[in-house]
């Protein structure tokens, strides 16, 4: 019975200790997360032995963390620091991770701070992807790349038909080859690509950042349709619109009250420039850069 | 060879005796808390890693049992004095070292059995537990039968293992026994690089040397096929088949330098 309240005793004290130390002091190496202490993918490979699938699947883990941790962070410092070379490790230790690619290619693209905007990367891991395992995917995906974020057209195109040329590859590949020709930096296209993306994305992660892009866009659309109605006043009115209302009673906008982005935030309107833009606390901010005249075709 | 049952059943018995199978609940806790955690971690790559991680802990779990009771299997009996009384029995040294090794290969296999068994099982609850879109990118069927090929694999590199285990002891002290088999198990998975060593060196004999290490240290690399089993790629009958046969051979050497090394050991 002693020896039991003892040990009680003794182990309260211990977690008593162990919260006020926390709570007093820095422990040492408490940012170890941000460390990789072993940068080389292949030197990794060789050290964990016949162990490589199950460390490639703790650098997957720590790379989604990595992240998830970083995009929700406000902190000043520079981030996604770890995620190429996380990904990198990840898909040399498992050449065949097909989400760690795909992951990366939309990741590592993405604009900063929303990513790590590094398409370079993110077509270098791609390129690996395609040494290890031929698949339409990561064609799709480097195409996908200089077409959204580099608006190269040429080459999207060009690793578009590469792609389409793969056995397995779905028809439209092909197709949207030649349209990106014709049609680059078109905000239809870029639409179609994302809904592309959408339905063949292989978790939430990625389907999650398709689904934000694709409402970006339909705001972008509201946007400019609001635009063109603040433009047609000014050239009725003579001068422009100081606020929706105005526009509303003047019968230009149908609704009472600013209108909404597809998230439920207001829309909002400069008197001074009558620039339609999205309100800072929408979740659909920042929007992508398109290139001039992108919204012209769609 | 009357008396090789008999040791075996009785290494068995010994390895129940100390708890060795206890380890078997410490993967079935491992598997089941890292299916329900693993899905708030993994970002939609659950069964895959389910899927790895039960491999590894099968090869991870056994290659301790290799290592740790395969050392102790010769020593512990002359530490303990009662290789005097066993020998003076009618039982011939290489017998003795045949029953030490099935004995453990036979703990070992139901090891693996029951690990495998827990591992299905932890595989079944997934299919009923995951949404239909998870399903949907699985590589692999959850309760793929081709898992059985890595799991056979395992289990014939594990026999290696013990085999060098029992071979370090027989004229090792327990420490440097593991310390050699540990090393063996570590080698074996560069053992491909030897192959083409005359490609970083420009000596003759030192390629030759390469090349001859190559051919007589195991190669344990051609046993890992997880990573292709999990992503659901083929391993054919015919590499099964030579990788068995190449365990099987390399195991008959390793006792056979094992009984030769116990036949002429002294123990006054």
């Amino acid at each position: 019975m002693t020896r039991a309240v003892a040990l009680a005793v003794l182990m309260a004290s211990a977690l008593a200790l162990q919260v006020a130390r926390d709570r007093w002091y820095t422990p040492p190496g408490e940012n170890a997360e941000s460390i990789l202490y072993v940068r080389s993918a292949e030197a990794m490979r060789r050290l964990t032995l016949s162990f490589t699938a199950i460390a490639a699947d703790i650098d997957w883990i720590r790379a989604v963390q990595h992240y998830g941790g970083d995009h929700g962070s406000t902190s000043t410092a520079q981030k996604y620091t770890l995620l190429y070379p996380l990904l990198d490790r990840t898909t040399t230790l498992d050449p065949r991770f097909n989400i760690a690619y795909r992951f990366g290619s939309i990741f590592l693209a993405e604009e900063y701070p929303g990513g790590a905007g590094r398409p370079d990367l993110a077509i270098a891991l791609l390129k690996k992807g395609i040494a290890a395992t031929e698949r339409w995917e990561y064609y799709e995906d480097i195409g996908f790349i200089h077409y959204w974020r580099l608006h190269d057209y040429k080459s999207a195109a060009d690793w578009f038909d590469r792609g389409g040329q793969l056995p397995g590859a779905p028809w439209w590949l092909r197709t949207m080859a030649a349209v990106t020709l014709t049609r680059g930096g078109d905000r239809a296209l870029s639409r179609q690509l994302w809904r592309q993306l959408y339905q063949t994305a292989d978790n939430d992660w990625l389907r999650n950042q398709a689904e934000l892009r694709l409402t970006q866009l339909d705001a972008m659309d509201q946007m400019d349709q609001l635009q063109a109605i603040v433009s047609r006043y000014q050239v009725a009115a003579g001068h422009l619109p100081d606020s929706w209302i105005t526009l509303q009673r003047a019968r230009f906008l149908r609704g009472n009250g600013a209108p909404v982005d597809p998230t439920g935030s207001p829309y909002e309107l400069d008197p001074h420039t009558g620039k339609v833009s999205l309100s800072p606390t929408s979740p659909l901010r920042p929007l992508p850069t398109e290139p001039p005249g992108s919204a012209a075709h769609s | 060879m009357r008396a090789v049952p008999a040791i075996a059943i009785n290494v068995f018995r010994e390895s129940v005796r100390d708890k060795v199978l206890y380890n078997l609940v410490a993967f079935a806790i491992l598997l089941m808390g890292a299916s329900y955690l693993i899905g708030q971690l993994t970002a939609g790559q659950d069964m895959k890693i389910i899927k790895d991680l039960g491999l590894a802990a099968m090869l991870l779990f056994g290659l301790f049992i290799a290592v740790f009771i395969g050392i102790g299997l010769v020593s512990k009996e002359v530490e303990r004095r009662s290789i005097y009384s066993l020998l003076s029995k009618p039982i011939r040294r290489p017998e003795f070292i045949l029953g030490k090794y099935c004995g453990l290969l036979l703990t070992l296999f139901v090891n693996v059995a029951a690990m495998t068994c827990a591992f299905y099982v932890v595989l079944a609850i997934m299919i009923v537990t995951q949404p239909p879109q998870a399903k949907a990118i699985w590589e692999a069927p959850a309760l793929d039968p081709a898992l059985l090929k890595a799991v056979l694999l395992i289990y014939a590199e594990l026999a290696i293992v013990t085999a060098c285990a029992l071979l370090f002891s027989s004229f090792s002290t327990p420490i440097l026994s593991a310390a050699f088999t540990v090393g063996m198990f570590v080698i074996g998975q560069f053992n491909a690089d030897l192959k083409h060593f005359e490609t970083i060196v420009s000596s003759r004999p030192a390629a030759w040397l390469a090349r001859i290490l190559y051919y007589t240290l195991p190669n344990l690399a051609p046993f890992d096929v997880k990573a292709a089993v999990v992503h659901g790629q083929p391993v054919a009958a015919g590499y099964l088949l030579l990788t068995l046969g190449y365990a099987a051979c390399y195991i008959t050497v390793l006792l056979l330098v094992t009984t030769t090394i116990f036949a002429r050991k002294d123990f006054k």
